[in-house]
C-alpha cells in the first residue's frame, strides 16, 4: 500500500484527493492535510460581500466528506517538506502543525510514497502598508478572499450604505475597489465584486451617492491577468479593453488602470503609475485584493540542510516541469508552461492550482519610470486548478499502477477558462458578463492573430450569464460534496 | 444659461467614460428579455462544454 500526501483541500487539492480517493482509495491511502476545517467555493464569496449569500451556503465541513469517502483528513498546515527521507529513513516526510481536531500546535511526521502540493497562496497583504481585510490582517481595507473575509467586507459595506442614505443631497461617498498592489493577479473577482457593489447600492437606493472607483495593476482594463483577449462583436474581433469599459462606462465607473498601490492610510489609498507619478484617491470604502505569494513552505535535504531555493522559486512557489529560462516577452511561448507539474527533481512531487510556480506572466512585464513592477501576475484559479488537480490525480494513479512517467497534461497553453461575473441574485433581476478564453496563456504560433482559438473566446453581457452563474454555484457546492454523480460534473 | 451651467453640461464629452462604446436600447432589451435570454443561455452553455471539452487531455 502506498500513500498520497495532499497538501491542501482548495479547488485543486480537493479535486485531486476525491479523485484519488475514488480511484485507488480501496488499494492506497490517501491523506488530506490542510489547516482550513471547511472547504469554501471562493467565486461565491463575491455574493457573501454584498449580502446576497451567508458563508454557510458558501461553505461545507471537509471531514465528514472525507471520512466517508475513506480518506485520512489532518486538519493542519504543511511546514516542510523532506523529499530525501531524514537520518534514519530515506522515506520522504513531510511535516505538518495541527490547527484543529483537538490538536491545536502539535506537529507530526507524514512519510509519503507521492506528495501533492496544493497549498494554494500566502494571501500577502503584508507587501502594500495598510493593505489588509480590515479584522485582523491589516488596518483599513476589506477583503473577499476568503469568506470570513467576505462577511467582514459586507458588515462595512452595509454602515457604509446607512451612513449614505443620511447623506445630504450632492455629497457622495468615494468606493474604491481593485488590486492592493502592482504585482497581483485576480481582477476577475475584484471585477465581480466592484459591479455587485454597484448593484448593491442600486437596491439599497443609494447609488446617487456613491463614486464607484476601479484601481488595478492592469496595463489597461480587461486584461485580466492574462494580456486580454479579443471577442467577436459586431463583426470585428474586438479588444476585451473596448468590452469592459464598455461595462464600467454604461454603469458610470470610473478606472485608474496602470497602478502599483503603495500605501493605505484611514481614507487615502496613494499609487504610482507606469509614467512613474505618484497620486492618490481618497475612499470611505475599499476593497484591495492583496498580491499572492506561496505559502513558505521549507524543504530540507537529507542532511537536514535548507533546499527551499532548489524546490520553489523565489515567490515560494513550487517548480514544476515549465521553462524557467528567463526570456525577454517577444520570445515567449506557449511551450514554456508546464504539462504534468511534477517536480524535475523529486519525481514523486507535484504541485497543483495556484502552488504551481509559473514559468513568467502571462501580461507583458511593464515597469514604471521609477523602476517599480507594475503587471499582473499569472491567474490559475478555477477552472484550470480543477483541471490541473485532475490532471495530476490520473497521472499519479496510473504511476500507482507502474507507470514510469506522469501519463495526463494539462497546459495552461491548451486549456480554457471560464468566468462569469454576476450581480444580483433573483432569476429576473440579475445580469451579467459570461466571458470564456481558449488557451488562458496566449499561443502565438497556433493563432498567430490573436493568440486564441476565436470560436472559443467570447463574451457577452445578459440575463442567461447570471443564470449560469447561479447553476455553476450549486453545481459545484454538490460535486465538492461528493454526492451522487459528483464525477460527472466537469471541472 | 449662466455660464457655470454650460460648464457643466460640456464636460460629457471628453470624460473617462464618454468614448467607451455603450449599449443602445434595443441591446438592453434583448440583454433582459426571457425568451432570447433562454436561447442565449443554451448557446453560452454549449460554447462553455466546448471550451471544458478541448481543456481535457
Amino acid at each position: 500500500m502506498a500513500r498520497v500526501v495532499v497538501l491542501g483541500a482548495g479547488v485543486a487539492g480537493h479535486t485531486t484527493a476525491t479523485f484519488l480517493q475514488k480511484w485507488v482509495g480501496n488499494e492506497h491511502e490517501i491523506v488530506v492535510v490542510t489547516p482550513n476545517s471547511q472547504w469554501n467555493w471562493i467565486p461565491s464569496n463575491i455574493w457573501v460581500g454584498v449580502g446576497a449569500m451567508k458563508p454557510e451556503e458558501v461553505t461545507f465541513e471537509l471531514e465528514p466528506v472525507y471520512t466517508d469517502l475513506g480518506a485520512t483528513f489532518k486538519q493542519a498546515k504543511a511546514v516542510s517538506i523532506n523529499p530525501e527521507g531524514g537520518s534514519e529513513s530515506d522515506k520522504p516526510f513531510v511535516t505538518i502543525e495541527f490547527t484543529g481536531q483537538g490538536k491545536d500546535g502539535e506537529s507530526e511526521d507524514i512519510t509519503y510514497d507521492y506528495l501533492v502540493n496544493a497549498t494554494g497562496p500566502k494571501l500577502n497583504f503584508g507587501a502594500t502598508p495598510g493593505l489588509g481585510e480590515g479584522s485582523n490582517l491589516g488596518e483599513h481595507t476589506v477583503s473577499v478572499c476568503t469568506f470570513g473575509h467576505a462577511e467582514h467586507a459586507n458588515e462595512e459595506l452595509q454602515k457604509l450604505i446607512e451612513e449614505m442614505r443620511s447623506l445630504p443631497d450632492g455629497e457622495k461617498k468615494n468606493i474604491v475597489i481593485g488590486t492592493g498592489h502592482g504585482m497581483c493577479t485576480c481582477q476577475g473577482a475584484a471585477f465581480e465584486y466592484i459591479f455587485n457593489v454597484e448593484h448593491a447600492l442600486n437596491v439599497a437606493g443609494v447609488r446617487d451617492k456613491a463614486e464607484l472607483i476601479w484601481i488595478s495593476n492592469e496595463y489597461q482594463l480587461g486584461d485580466f491577468g492574462m494580456g486580454g483577449m479579443h471577442l467577436d462583436r459586431g463583426g470585428y474581433l474586438t479588444g476585451s479593453k473596448i468590452f469592459t469599459e464598455s461595462i464600467f462606462a454604461e454603469r458610470g465607473l470610473k478606472w485608474i488602470t496602470q497602478a502599483h498601490t503603495e500605501k493605505v492610510t484611514a481614507d487615502t489609498i496613494y499609487y504610482e503609475t507606469l509614467d512613474g507619478e505618484h497620486h492618490e484617491v481618497k475612499y470611505d470604502f475599499s476593497m484591495l485584493i492583496p498580491p499572492f505569494a506561496g505559502v513558505g513552505l521549507k524543504a530540507y535535504d537529507k542532511a537536514g540542510e535548507d533546499m527551499t531555493a532548489k524546490v520553489f522559486a523565489p515567490n515560494g512557489f513550487m517548480k514544476v516541469d515549465a521553462d524557467y529560462t528567463p526570456r525577454p516577452y517577444a520570445e515567449w511561448r506557449a511551450a514554456d508552461w508546464p504539462r504534468t507539474y511534477q517536480n524535475p527533481d523529486y519525481k514523486n512531487m507535484f504541485a497543483a492550482g495556484i502552488a504551481f510556480a509559473p514559468p513568467h506572466f502571462i501580461s507583458k512585464p511593464m515597469k514604471s519610470a521609477n523602476g517599480t513592477p507594475i503587471n499582473p501576475t499569472p491567474p490559475r484559479t478555477g477552472m484550470p486548478s480543477g483541471i490541473i488537480g485532475k490532471t495530476v490525480a490520473e497521472s499519479i494513479k496510473d504511476m500507482l499502477n507502474g507507470a514510469a512517467e506522469p501519463t495526463h497534461t494539462a497546459s495552461m497553453a491548451e486549456m480554457g477558462a471560464a468566468c462569469v461575473a454576476s450581480t444580483g441574485m433573483g432569476l429576473l433581476d440579475g445580469t451579467a458578463a459570461a466571458m470564456t478564453v481558449f488557451p488562458v496563456v496566449p499561443d502565438f504560433e497556433k493563432y498567430p492573430e490573436t493568440g486564441r482559438d476565436q470560436k472559443l473566446t467570447f463574451g457577452e453581457v445578459g440575463l442567461a450569464g447570471h443564470w449560469i452563474k447561479h447553476i455553476l454555484h450549486h453545481m459545484f457546492m454538490y460535486k465538492a460534496k461528493c454526492k451522487p454523480g459528483w464525477t460527472l460534473i466537469p471541472e | 444659461m449662466s455660464e457655470t451651467e454650460s460648464k457643466i453640461i460640456n464636460t460629457v464629452a471628453y470624460e473617462q467614460d464618454y468614448f467607451p462604446p455603450k449599449p443602445t436600447s434595443t441591446t438592453k432589451f434583448f440583454r433582459t428579455c426571457k425568451i432570447w435570454q433562454f436561447f442565449r443561455f443554451v448557446s453560452i452553455n454549449l460554447k462553455m462544454l466546448k471550451v471544458v471539452a478541448a481543456s481535457h487531455h
